[in-house]
């Protein structure tokens, strides 16, 4: 609330511990290559999309596995599932399946919700 | 929590402490916030451990605040800060001591920069000569009002009326310590206990009875930090540092704070009101708030000194609570009696009115 | 005549340097400042990247030295190494002279001590051990809190001691990195559902199969790994450890509760090693380890001629380059001893 002309400033910070994992669970289990990821970057340095909206698919597959899933939803489907981010990953992570995968989770979430 | 292992370090971190002759010099702002504190300190001083403490009427502000609040820039606070020690220098004395955190900060920093660049402090010596004509020695020892209230705990502690104890439990009282960022962080060798284990207010609650809570976010901002709180719109990010605060020792169940001053007790007494105005929350027990003293006011208090005399109607968030735990003798009704007149006051002032 | 060398130091290097120097056919005394030989890798229960046994390098030395003529002078510490005439004389702190034809200096290395860093509580807050400790946790077969029970989350902080230029150590000590790892990995094994995190600044995967051990613990162990490094450590008032750090890669700091914090301590030059380097005249460098007379083709020679370096007291190494060097320190030996017309 906005009373003495400002308002309480909101925590930056990732608390880990009030955070639900789950959805990165869910991924790790059906593709375990999303372990692997090391977050060199790779992926989002060749994508069209990253290229000219903001968007980086770095930074949902880390959010994802911190919990931060709100701006994983909001952004997902920007990804047209083009596939060159497997192309060039080193780690060999099925970025392709991970993305459908968070979409499919995120659905499900809705459902549930529903 | 092994206490051995912080018993340790501060084994480390002694500072070297003058004991008599002291040159003190007041705070800016400590007067308006708590102006018992200092009539304490000075009581303290000279009527109960018979210390010569020297006060120079022609002391000014150190101009720290100007200088964390980026509007004087370093040099003029350092000609300033020489003006301090060419007075001290005059009156015949070596033993500095400032009463403001952020003044020790400066001083601090201020004396390091010159023994790394003494080129620096030739060129300040030859400012301030031009413009005052005054000369200066810099202090032999610098020690902050609050080191000396340390080096003397045993001393107060010896003449104590109260404890720090809950009179009807017989439990020490809980007590948080916050010594504010510019006590240590910037200089931790220059601090009682350094900076991630202080012990400056730690050993005083140790010695008055009390128990010494460490909680989380103990080593964070109280909350002024200048940027944060002078400029209206970062006051938002002032409030939060102190709500963290609050929101970590909430769990612990404090009965009080402790504080280096002059920014912390003042923040972290008035940012309860303003964060239950706001947000309709408040830290304390039994929807109280968490009262907040000076360090020498809790030496005030413990000595039997009256808590109005000591200024503690002036605190945002009620101390009665911890009045009534020590089992002070007072009058409430005298809380807010100016020359014999007892004042109505605007009850939201008051948190637990 | 057989010549005489003195090994100090009865850790891996100075074994394995006594050993091949016996089998050479040299008179060898070897000086150990503690009770037993083995020097550090007593307190390893696996090693890295295979985790074999320690035991069973331990073993190798057994075999190595058994049956042979080593003189093996324990719990003596050596404080100086004299020149006269042609031979070395080698104190010891009780000030009793021992006459060498060569001498091997191999101290090796000295556990960063934790509590340096401050900011995370060693020896404070109760579940925040070392890398030593965990060791000795799965030597026990117990790994247990402070209150006796089973940690479901762990965090290790790399980089303890090392890399940070606050406790005066530039150099990175090599190998927490893949002892992390390698820890991660046990930790898994000997409590399942417990779930781990690896705090770096960089994985540092220099050696061989490291990388690999790396990827397993991701893949198959689901350890976690986050990019930063840990500023502070506290206590809940559930005696949970509360651990500050910026995951750097979220760009975000974070904050976690821990069970268990593991702090991987560096290697640093031995206190005793120290001394000895001071009251010899012996070179020590920037990163306060014995400095060689050259580091690429010098690395077991000292400043001075017939005292001869092995291991980690050159700088931060592991088991296997350990013997690789404490060998090649043989080798110069052998060619000193050869050449010196005495
Ligand atoms: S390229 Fe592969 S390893 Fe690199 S960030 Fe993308 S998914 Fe992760
Ligand atoms: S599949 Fe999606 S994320 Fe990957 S490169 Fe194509 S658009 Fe980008
Ligand atoms: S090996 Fe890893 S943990 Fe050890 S110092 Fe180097 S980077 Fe740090």
């Amino acid at each position: 609330m906005d009373k003495f002309g400002f308002a309480i400033s909101q925590q930056r910070q990732i608390d880990f511990e009030a955070n639900r994992r789950d959805i990165a669970e869910y991924i790790s289990e059906k593709e375990p290559s999303f372990r692997v990821c090391i977050e060199c970057g790779c992926c989002a340095a060749t994508c069209t999309t990253g290229n000219f909206t903001p968007f980086s698919l770095r930074e949902l597959l880390i959010l994802l596995k911190r919990g931060e899933n709100d701006k994983v939803r909001d952004n997902i489907n920007k990804c047209m599932l083009c596939g060159k981010c497997t192309l060039v990953c080193p780690r060999g992570v099925n970025t392709r399946n991970v993305i459908s995968l968070a979409r499919e989770a995120f659905q499900d979430r809705i459902k549930n919700a529903v | 929590m092994k206490i051995e292992g912080k018993r340790a370090i501060w084994s480390e971190y002694q500072k070297e402490i003058a004991d008599d002759k002291y040159y003190y010099v007041r705070s800016c702002i400590r007067q308006n916030f708590f102006p018992g504190s200092e009539v304490a300190f000075l009581k303290i001083m000279r009527e109960e451990l018979k210390k010569d403490v020297h006060e120079h009427p022609c002391h000014t502000t150190c101009s720290g605040i100007g200088y964390h609040g980026d509007v004087v820039p370093v040099e003029t606070a350092m000609t300033v800060v020489a003006r301090q020690f060419a007075l001290m220098t005059e009156a015949g004395y070596t033993n500095y001591v400032p009463s403001c955190i952020t003044s020790f900060g400066l001083y601090t920093e201020v004396l390091e920069t010159w023994h790394h660049f003494p080129d620096v402090e030739q060129k300040v010596r030859q400012q301030l000569k031009k413009a005052t004509g005054r000369e200066f020695e810099v202090p032999k020892n610098l020690a902050h009002a609050s080191d000396i209230i340390f080096k003397f705990r045993k001393e107060i502690a010896a003449k104590a009326k109260y404890k720090l104890i809950n009179k009807n439990t017989g439990e020490p009282l809980k007590v948080v310590d916050h010594i504010g960022c510019h006590y240590a962080k910037m200089f931790p060798s220059k601090g009682v206990g350094g900076a991630e284990y202080p012990y400056v207010l730690a050993g005083m609650v140790e010695e008055w009875g009390g128990e010494v809570i460490d909680y989380p976010e103990r080593r964070h901002c109280c909350g002024f930090g200048f940027r944060q709180y002078l400029v209206q719109a970062n006051r938002g990010f002032s409030v939060a540092c102190s709500k963290e605060k609050f929101e970590s020792m909430q769990p612990f169940k404090p009965d009080m704070i402790i504080t280096n001053c002059p920014g912390c007790p003042m923040f972290l007494d008035r940012w309860q009101y303003v964060i239950n105005e706001m947000e309709g929350k408040r830290y304390g027990k039994d929807g109280e708030g968490i009262p907040v003293f000076t360090y020498e006011e809790v030496a005030g208090l413990i000595l039997g000194y009256d808590p109005w005399d000591l200024g503690l109607q002036m605190h945002q968030t009620d101390c009665e609570p911890v009045l009534e735990k020590m089992g002070i003798d007072y009058n409430p009704d005298m809380k807010y009696e100016i020359n014999g007149t007892i004042t109505k006051v605007n009850s939201r002032v008051s948190l637990s009115i | 005549m057989k010549k005489h060398v003195i090994v100090i130091g009865g850790g891996p290097a100075g074994m394995e340097a006594a050993g091949q120097l016996i089998k050479n056919g040299y008179d060898v005394s070897l000086f150990e400042k503690d009770k037993t030989t083995g020097g550090h890798l007593n307190e390893w229960f696996k090693l890295f990247p295979d985790r074999r046994a320690g035991s069973e390098v331990l073993d190798y030395y057994k075999n190595l030295i058994s049956g042979k003529d080593l003189k093996i002078i324990n719990s003596t510490v050596v404080e100086k190494v004299g020149q006269s005439g042609g031979s070395l004389t080698v104190s010891t702190k009780e000030g009793i002279e021992h006459t060498a034809d060569a001498v091997v200096i191999a101290t090796g290395f000295d556990l960063f001590k934790s509590t340096r860093k401050e900011e995370y509580g060693y020896e404070i807050y109760d579940n925040v051990i070392s890398s030593a400790d965990l060791e000795a946790m799965f030597r026990k077969g117990a790994v247990i809190t402070s209150e006796g029970k089973t940690p479901k989350n762990v965090g290790f902080v790399h980089c303890v001691g090392s890399r940070d230029e606050k406790v005066g150590n530039l150099y990175c000590s090599k190998l927490c990195c893949i002892t992390a790892v390698k820890q991660a990995i046990e930790i898994k094994e000997h409590v399942p559902g417990t779930k781990v995190y690896c705090f770096y600044m960089d994985m540092r995967m220099g050696g061989a199969y490291y990388e690999e051990l790396y990827r397993e613990a991701q893949e198959e162990w689901g350890v976690n790994f986050i990019r930063g490094k840990v500023s502070e450590v506290s206590e809940s008032i559930n005696n949970r450890l509360i651990v500050k750090v910026e995951d750097t890669l979220a760009g975000r700091p974070l904050k976690m509760e821990l069970d268990m914090l593991v702090l991987m301590a560096g290697m640093e030059m031995s206190e005793a090693g120290k001394k000895l380097a001071s009251l010899t005249g012996l070179k020590t460098g920037d990163n306060r380890f014995f400095s060689p007379a050259d580091h690429h083709y010098g690395s077991n020679r000292s400043n001075i001629s017939g005292i001869f370096y092995a291991g980690a007291c050159t700088m931060p190494m592991n088991i296997t380059e350990t013997i690789s060097h404490a060998r090649a320190a043989v080798a110069d030996v052998i060619d000193y001893l050869k050449d010196s017309k005495r």
